[in-house]
């Protein structure tokens, strides 16, 4: 096995033990960049000398015993919507194709002092809207498991590129299931964390009341250590809660015996491709011989989740996106007649299609007189979906389903269908209406060899109880060691 | 026909925190263009806000002294328009639930006190500033003011008169002063007013139509904006107008106002909650605590000085009209017996003379103690009233301890008896005249008499002993 393949607690124990250096696994990662990205197309900008100058000083410190990080040496990536002081923050838009942040993303800093090393920022779809990396300004990211096929998105670089070796583990957002649906895509894990545990400053901002940073890795081991690294309190950001994490890597045991899980039946009903329903059905019964009580329930509303995620987060997303006008950074039109047409040629110019429809979306549902029909009615319904969820969690530990209705599916399929793509998150969205947790593993391939993504959903800051029942899980299945052949 | 004026006021004030509401910046007017500013308040992307716990505390100060009642539980929204000195293209300020609600300020006016309510105070972030002109390819902007905290406090629609308007400015200028959350200078731009005003027949229940006038940063544009707005709605009426809502911008050096745009342009602010803030919550305990720590405001303290120290209502309302010349006469009272007499000087001789060289009570160039001292000079007889007058203005122009003045320049009373018998025998040889006149019987002489000693003794003999040495030595004549 090389070691780009390896996972981030594998390598961990191969630099602590200096059977290898953080400088050998860097050029290793970055050669595997060079052979592969071109057909993966996962990075927007690969920072090849700052990497290597890094991973110099990171094995230094590994020498000198400087560093307990377990993460220390790794070589990782961000999605291109985080900030790194210094390196371009683009997110895959042409408004910010010049962006250099004088700042770093609270995510960067912390992984920054776990003695990690960043190789690059991630494609992604634009601003983090869309599910399929085609909305990306620079260029589409394949799928690695199928060229022809989208990794999903908007994290699709963050997946592709763990899928591919391209980086040992990455950093992406969710949204509404930015992470999670790529991950299912790729056959990577990956989990969105409780809205408040890991800071979002720095963190270019989508929907504000949504966005959650989390990490996908190569397994959960890995997810929980990149999890230890990220989450925690931050007085820049207000919406980040103030309360003890615990050690994520004590959560990893192998026993779900007496766990009560719900299957909600709106997940596994109408809409869902039926080679994904059976790799779902299949994982719970893995779940239930091990010892779990499952059982399906109904989960109210869940039709409504789709139309209050979307006038919700493009409400936010409206607000949040006017300061690219061209004024202070950025696109700016090159030519404009005064300052009204400066606003109109920047924005016309710098944003692609799916962010003018989801400003014009956002702006449309907060105008007076359609506020209350539409904005205020989300935000009704958001109460709704958290009691349900709260509902079902008085009774279950933790609820499990699918990630998406299908695996990936092929460049251009539904690019012309915004509606058909927005349906595509309707298992996702929920989780961050409610501000859960929602972790997913690999749990199968269907008939055309792509991976599916079993999701877990969580109560608020239980990511432990998602990563106990992903790593049984894992520890008595295999589908963690299909890999893309690339 | 006759008619009533209905004015209603919005008044902006920069609150006094040392840092900016959403970052660490420095609030401090002046400055380097563009030196006073971070990634977070020029709005960069990813940035979020962290609200300046120092902002909640002042607004609820300014609730509390304004008779508000304080919202236990309020939020921020988000107002939404584009322009550049905007860096995030919206405002964050509160909308529903404003911090502070239903508080009134009293104001009197021909002697008639007058209640004014306020509807709302709310925290907001003050913009950037616009440079036009200068350079002809376009405009630049100074995001140094962008997100310095301010209070907007909406008063009711109560205010009947560009007089009533002005002492409600004065008062709550006074207030926000004496509560030190705010130094309200109009200058810098730290107190600004919006006018909302319409006319209607006198009598009439129903309000006219308003217009809203903004841009009015002193109390004379203010008082001016009123007289003209009043002015041209009626000649609108009155010649078989109508008058259109809109917003007018007033120009101050032409004396007009513009219409600016119409209710049917105008924004649509799109407000909805700030999703990257949390609700403020406030305990009950914590907002009593800040009650119990307000300190004396300016009506109660008027009301102390009459009382206390038997000054005229009139006097004591000059006198804490303003904090700085309260806190003067404060601390001159402190030290000396004799309030009154500091008021005088206070309301006579100090304020002439602030008002000649064009000054504000916060640049007193001396102490209270001083005029305490000076006072009491007077009240021992070291100096007589007539030099005290001069020592107070060389007080004032050099900033000196009036006892030190004194000395240095001899102006203690001569009340030596020799000395002054020679100087009453030479006035008695030098004016035969008045002597003769004495003598027949006219006592108008001798006050000339006393006048001529007190001319050569330059002022600084006691007059008592002057009339005492002269009634002897024109006996023995």
């Amino acid at each position: 096995m090389e070691l780009h393949e390896l996972t981030a607690h594998e390598l961990g124990e191969l630099l602590k033990n200096k059977k290898v250096s953080a400088v050998e696994l860097t050029k290793t990662v970055l050669d595997r960049i060079e052979k592969v990205d071109s057909k993966v197309g996962s990075y927007i900008t690969v920072c090849e000398d700052e990497a290597l100058k890094r991973a110099k000083d990171v094995q230094e410190k590994i020498d000198k015993g400087e560093t307990k990080s377990p993460l220390a040496g790794i070589p990782m990536a961000l999605k291109d919507n985080m900030c790194t002081e210094g390196i371009k923050t683009t997110c895959a838009s042409k408004m910010l194709n010049n962006f250099v942040p004088p700042y770093n993303a609270t995510v960067a800093k912390k992984l920054y002092d776990q003695d990690t090393i960043l190789l690059g920022k991630l494609n992604m779809d634009e601003f983090a809207m869309g599910g399929s990396n085609e909305n990306s300004y620079f260029k589409q990211t394949k799928n690695p498991w199928d060229l022809e096929r989208v990794p999903g998105g908007s994290s699709g670089g963050s997946a592709a590129a763990v899928a591919s070796n391209e980086a040992i583990f990455t950093l992406g957002s969710d949204t509404g299931g930015s992470i999670r649906q790529p991950a299912s895509f790729c056959g990577v894990v990956g989990i969105k964390p409780t809205y408040g545990a890991v800071s979002r400053f720095g963190l270019v901002a989508f929907a504000s009341s949504l966005d959650q940073i989390g990490p996908l890795t190569k397994d959960v081991t890995d997810c929980a250590l990149v999890l230890n690294a990220i989450t925690g309190h931050d007085p820049m950001d207000s919406t980040s809660i103030n309360i003890e994490y615990p050690d994520y890597t004590k959560a990893l045991v192998n026993d779900v015996k007496g766990m009560k899980i719900g299957i909600p039946k709106e997940y596994i009903g109408e809409g869902i491709n039926p080679e994904v329903k059976k790799s779902i059905l299949d994982a719970i019964e893995v779940l239930r011989k091990l010892g779990a009580e499952c059982e399906e329930f109904s989960l109210p509303i869940t039709e409504y989740a789709i139309p209050a995620y979307y006038l919700i987060a493009c409400a936010e997303a409206s607000s949040n996106l006017a300061r690219y006008d061209g004024v202070k950074y950025g696109y700016r039109a090159e030519k404009y007649t005064d300052l009204l047409d400066l606003y109109k040629q920047t924005r016309s110019e710098g944003f692609g299609d799916e962010v003018k429809r989801r400003i014009m979306l956002g702006t449309y549902a907060l105008s007076s007189g359609y506020y209350d029909a539409y904005y205020k009615k989300a935000l009704q319904v958001r109460t709704l979906i958290s009691k349900g969820f709260n509902e079902a969690f008085s009774k279950y530990d933790l609820i499990v389903g699918p990630t998406a209705p299908t695996t990936a599916f092929k460049i251009g399929e539904k690019a012309n269908d915004p509606l058909e793509m927005y349906l595509g998150d309707i298992y996702t969205v929920s989780v961050n209406i409610a501000g859960l947790p929602g972790l997913v593993v690999p749990c199968g391939l269907d008939s055309s060899n792509l991976p599916v993504g079993l999701q877990l959903i969580g109560k608020h800051f239980d990511e432990s109880t998602l990563l106990r029942v992903g790593y049984t899980f894992e520890q008595n299945t295999e589908f963690h060691k299909n890999k893309a052949k690339i | 026909m006759e008619y009533e004026i209905v004015i209603g006021l919005e008044v902006h004030s920069e609150l006094s925190t040392k840092s900016k509401i959403y970052c660490t910046c420095t609030t401090e007017f002046g400055g380097e263009v563009n030196t006073h500013c971070c990634p977070i308040c020029t709005g960069m992307p990813g940035v979020l806000p962290v609200l300046n716990e120092k902002v909640v505390e002042y607004a609820v100060k300014a609730g509390l002294a304004t008779n508000c009642t304080i919202a236990e539980y309020s939020k921020q929204d988000r107002k939404n328009y584009f322009y550049p000195d905007l860096p995030k293209a919206y405002q964050t300020s509160q909308y529903d639930l404003p911090i502070c609600k239903n508080g009134y300020i009293d104001i009197e006016v021909n002697g008639e006190t007058k209640r004014i309510g306020l509807t709302r105070i709310h925290i907001e972030e003050d913009a950037g500033k616009l440079m036009h002109d200068e350079w002809d390819t376009g405009s630049l902007v100074d995001y140094n003011r962008c997100g310095v905290p301010l209070i907007e406090i909406v008063s009711e629609p109560d205010i009947r008169s560009a007089e009533e308007a002005k002492v409600f400015l004065e008062n709550l200028k006074a207030i926000l002063q004496y509560i030190d959350v705010s130094d309200c200078k109009m200058q810098e731009g730290s107190l600004r007013a919006d006018v909302n005003l319409s006319v209607r027949p006198k009598g009439q229940k129903e309000f006219g139509t308003r217009t809203e006038m903004k841009n009015l940063n002193s109390f004379r544009g203010i008082i001016r904006a009123i007289e003209a707005e009043t002015k041209r709605q009626i000649d609108e009426i009155e010649s078989g107008g109508v008058i259109v809502q809109e917003t007018r911008r007033w120009d101050d050096n032409k004396g007009i106002s513009y219409a600016m745009r119409s209710k049917e342009e105008a924004h649509d602010y799109r407000y909805f909650p700030e999703p990257d803030l949390v609700p403020i919550v406030l305990d009950k305990e914590w907002i009593e605590k800040i009650r119990e720590s307000l300190p004396e405001l300016p009506e109660a303290r008027k009301k102390r000085y009459v009382s206390e120290y038997g000054l005229p209502e009139y006097d004591a309302g000059i006198l804490t009209s303003s904090k700085a010349l309260s806190d003067f006469f404060e601390d001159a009272v402190s030290k000396s017996s004799n309030a009154k007499a500091v008021s005088n000087w206070i309301m006579g001789d100090l304020m002439r003379l602030l008002k000649e060289k064009n000054m504000e009570a916060e640049e007193i160039p001396f102490s209270g103690e001083y005029l305490a001292k000076m006072v009491a000079l007077i009240d021992k007889g070291t100096i007589s009233g007539a030099i005290a007058k001069k020592v107070f203005d060389k007080m004032f122009n050099t900033g000196k301890d009036p006892e030190v003045i004194v000395k240095e320049e001899g102006l203690e009373v001569v009340s030596d008896e020799g000395a002054l018998v020679a100087v009453v025998t030479k006035i008695l040889e030098n004016n035969p005249q008045s002597v003769a006149d004495y003598k027949s019987g006219k006592e108008k002489a001798f006050g000339f008499l006393v006048g001529q000693a007190m001319k050569e003794t330059k002022g600084k003999a006691s007059p008592q002993i002057i009339n005492k040495i002269l009634k002897e030595e024109l006996d023995k004549m």
